[in-house]
């Protein structure tokens, strides 16, 4: 009895005299030159095996860094949009004859990181993965990843038809189910695994995912769930200019941003992504670097087209437009964002020549919703379906507040319907005439405008709407079909990009958005980060990168 | 005795039973779609109902309960859906970490609470007995991921002097005993205790107070017994009610603090869970819950027979 009295006192001073210790062990501990670890958005590490989950932070940040597609993002430089250029693939050409067929020859030489070779039985290998459920490598849970992404490509499980066929060792064909112009965007997605590594874990996609096998610049040489990935430079890459010039990159899920940022002060991460506004001139003060640049985003309300809702006057949805205050809201962001001008930024070749521009004007906009019938007695009531937070949204509620305030001075009355993000993207796919939206009038979901489809044919193409696409507001106009049918049909780039250009002058002179602003996807990292190029994409490439 | 065990341990197959039909009719009457989060947000409806399908969600649940039942008696818990990992592994990675974290928690937070409220039970209405509860008041009200936040800004952002994220420079896979690990410790671990230590306080002064204006311990002087001989007769009749508090406050720290390994990237069950929730992991979520309420009934049932093996009056009951 007396022993267990004594006990925890015992312990107590023991604990004392250790926390005392440790709380003076001011040292932070050593790490090996050249690492480099980044605090990651997302709450796990993103999938390995090939076609990662986490969105594009999981491309960014797993994907790309094992994995090279076909065809790659151009992520060599800050000062202009990136394209693709050439990956796995050394070139490919639409067939004059026939344009459902596409010829991709393939580069000579790449290997797995388990060192076999990459050819053209490894791209069948990859597609049969992802659609041919016969296939041993079949995976519907990858397939769910990507497969959206690639709708042009032929495949019929009924026929066990594949728009997928060898030519050659290196040369493979693909067929498209109409001529596409888009399908190179679409390729790109679609990331090459090692069969080889597949047999050597004995054909089970989570061992593989233990030790997976791509041609990336990086191998993985170390995961545990939840908590962190190591990888290393695959020096035997391809492309010697995207050789890793750091020992290691440690990437650390930690989704909450005020963590992060803890962690960036506290020395145990070198780079977080995505800082909060709020915290940046801290981060700053403490000697942080922070990079940022603009990006294919798009921060936007998305409206309901269908019938009695008020945006389907083209009226309202100018005057809307003319009501925000982007300058404003820019500087709730502490700067770091980018006033719209359209859905995609004039800075992007398929900006194009709209006429309608985007500047608060309240007083124009009070004349438009007046001649549209609305006024003081009479405003016009919305109803949005908004979230507190999520991936992309920025600053949703103050954001949304904002606008809500600037709607109000011109006649506009917003009713908030918040959701938790994921509720959110329910009523988004399910779309604007399902039960789930309760009759909301427009969605807040910032959007990506990466490539011709996410940017322009999965909202605005009049067949794409619930359930078989995301065209939330069922917006259909002839006139904008028959132009990405263009588009779609010019396999000359420029051509291509004149005719979507023609698309979103459309788009913005019909105001079919209400567009905010475009994120500059800041970042902050320590001063010894150095040599790294913030491409104009969602996706990057750390292999410039030293620590000093 | 004997008897009172026997039927105590046979008491867990039903509540048992219980638990599995709680834990997977609560997760299941949750809103949303268990692919939703798991589905990118563009993907077609066909998919969707195809992985439904190769996830058996698209069963009706009494059959979905079943499976999942015949599985987790073999010791199956399934396999995550966001993560393609066996529910199994993953608690085989989080559940030590939470026990390292709720080792610290206990020792830190029992050992104040049993000491607070030791003196302040002794020294009733003094202002010793004042401070020690005020110190409990403030402990139990002060919410512990608030605190986390406050010992963040103040022991790494501002001192630099411990660490806020994750176990160690090389994760929990790398765990020692050793400084540079338990740095780590610090700031989860008085975080954690905070809750455990007011409420121990409030119930070891409550019970030595009542205690000590019974009788028998006017007896126990008047026999001329010295002090410490009555402290422990004091603490022997104090300590079925404190150990029912501890052993309850135990399964809470056993359980993981979502909050707590949130604030601090700790890699344990509250993360674990915190992912599933976010992810409607079901397969993840279920797991965990279960292993957890099972944890707790077994901590309840070792608790009651050593309530019984202290208090020979509880088995007669």
């Amino acid at each position: 009895m007396r022993s267990k009295t004594r006990f925890p006192l015992r312990n107590l001073a023991v604990g004392a005299a250790a926390a005392v210790l440790l709380a003076g062990a001011v040292s932070a501990p050593a790490r090996a030159a050249g690492t480099l670890r980044v605090g990651m958005t997302a709450a796990d590490i993103p999938l390995s095996w090939g076609q990662p989950d986490q969105g594009f932070e999981g491309f960014r940040f797993m994907g790309l860094m094992l994995y090279d597609g076909l065809i790659n993002w151009d992520m060599s430089s800050a000062d202009k949009a990136s394209g693709l250029i050439p990956g796995l693939a050394e070139s490919w050409e639409v067939n004059e004859a026939d344009k459902t067929k596409w010829t991709f020859k393939l580069r000579k030489g790449a290997k797995f990181h388990d060192g076999s070779e990459f050819d053209a039985d490894a791209v069948l290998w990859n597609f049969d993965r992802l659609f041919d459920k016969n296939a041993p490598q079949y995976s519907a849970r990858m397939a769910s990843l990507v497969n959206f992404r690639i709708p042009s490509v032929v495949y019929d499980a009924d026929t066990n038809t594949k728009g997928w066929e060898k030519i050659d060792s290196h040369t493979v064909e693909f067929t498209t189910k109409s001529p596409d112009s888009f399908f190179p965007y679409q390729i790109c997605y679609i990331l090459m695994s090692s069969p080889a590594q597949f047999e050597a874990t004995g054909g089970d996609w989570n061992k593989f995912a233990q030790s997976p096998s791509g041609t990336g610049p990086w191998k993985l040489v170390q995961i545990v769930p939840r908590e962190r990935a190591e990888f290393v430079p695959f020096e035997e890459h391809w492309d010697e200019t995207r050789q890793p010039k750091l020992d290691k990159v440690v990437t650390i899920p930690v989704p909450d941003p005020n963590a992060r940022t803890a962690a960036l002060l506290s020395g145990q991460v070198d780079w977080i992504e995505a800082p909060a506004p709020d915290a940046i001139p801290r981060l700053q003060e403490r000697g942080m670097v922070i990079s940022s640049n603009l990006y294919p985003h798009v921060w936007s309300w998305h409206l309901s087209r269908v019938e009695g809702s008020p945006w389907n006057d083209v009226r309202v949805r100018k005057a809307a437009n003319l009501a925000i205050d982007r300058d404003g809201i820019v500087s709730l962001l502490g700067g770091y964002a980018v006033k719209a001008s359209g859905h995609v930024s004039p800075a992007d070749p398929w900006y194009g020549t709209p006429s309608f521009e985007l500047r608060h004007d309240p007083d124009a906009a009070k004349a438009l919703l007046a001649e549209a019938g609305f006024g003081p007695d009479n405003p016009v009531k919305v109803k949005m379906m908004i979230s507190a937070s999520g991936s992309g949204q920025m600053l949703p509620l103050p954001m949304n507040e904002y606008m809500q305030q600037n709607l109000k001075e011109v006649g506009i009355e917003v009713e908030f319907e918040v959701m938790e993000w994921q509720s959110l993207l329910d009523r988004w796919r399910a779309g604007a005439k399902a039960e789930q939206a309760q009759g909301a009038n427009g969605i807040n979901v910032s959007y990506t405008t990466q490539d011709p489809y996410s940017s322009f044919t999965r909202f605005l193409r009049c067949d794409l709407h619930a359930p078989v696409g995301v065209n939330w507001g069922y917006h259909c106009d002839a006139e904008i079909d028959e132009l990405l049918k263009n588009a779609s049909l010019a396999f000359d780039p420029a051509e291509r990009d004149g005719w979507l250009a023609k698309v979103h002058t459309r788009e913005v002179d019909n105001a079919l958005f209400l567009w905010v602003v475009h994120d500059v996807a800041p970042r902050a990292m320590t001063k010894q980060v150095k040599g790294f190029i913030q491409a104009r994409n969602w996706f990057q490439s750390l292999t410039p990168v030293t620590m000093e | 005795m004997l008897n009172y065990i026997i039927r105590r341990v046979l008491y867990v197959i039903p509540i048992g039973l219980g638990v599995t039909v709680l834990v997977f009719a609560l997760v299941h009457m949750s809103p949303g779609d268990p692919l939703s989060a798991v589905v990118p947000p563009d993907a077609p409806e066909e998919m969707v109902q195809e992985l439904r399908k190769a996830y058996g969600f698209d069963k009706p649940l009494p059959i979905q309960y079943a499976t999942w039942l015949g599985r987790v008696l073999v010791g199956d818990l399934g396999v995550s859906v966001a993560r393609g990992r066996e529910v199994v592994d993953e608690l085989r990675i989080a559940v030590p970490n939470t026990f390292i974290l709720a080792a610290g928690g206990t020792l830190l937070g029992f050992t104040l609470g049993a000491i607070l409220g030791g003196i302040a039970g002794f020294f009733q209405g003094r202002w010793i007995d004042k401070l020690a509860t005020s110190i409990a008041i403030t402990g139990v009200s002060v919410p512990h991921y608030w605190l986390g936040l406050v010992l963040v800004i103040i022991f790494s952002v501002e001192m630099n002097v411990l660490p806020s994220i994750g176990m160690g420079p090389g994760g929990s896979t790398a765990w020692e005993w050793n400084a540079e690990h338990m740095r780590h410790l610090v700031l989860p671990v008085i975080t954690l205790s905070v809750i455990p230590m007011g409420l121990i306080t409030r119930t070891v002064r409550a019970t030595v107070a009542e205690i000590l204006n019974q009788e028998f311990v006017q007896a126990l002087h008047a026999k001329g017994l010295f002090q410490r001989q009555v402290l422990a007769h004091i603490v022997r009749n104090a300590a079925p009610t404190t150990l029912a508090v501890m052993g309850l406050q135990l399964g809470y720290l056993l359980g993981g603090s979502i909050l707590v390994e949130t604030v601090f990237q700790w890699p344990g069950t509250g993360s674990l869970l915190n992912s599933a929730i976010f992810e409607r992991d079901l397969p993840l979520l279920q797991g965990t819950i279960l292993v957890l309420a099972m944890f707790f009934v077994l901590l309840n049932l070792f608790v009651d027979i050593l309530q019984s093996a202290i208090d020979p009056r509880m088995s007669r009951r």
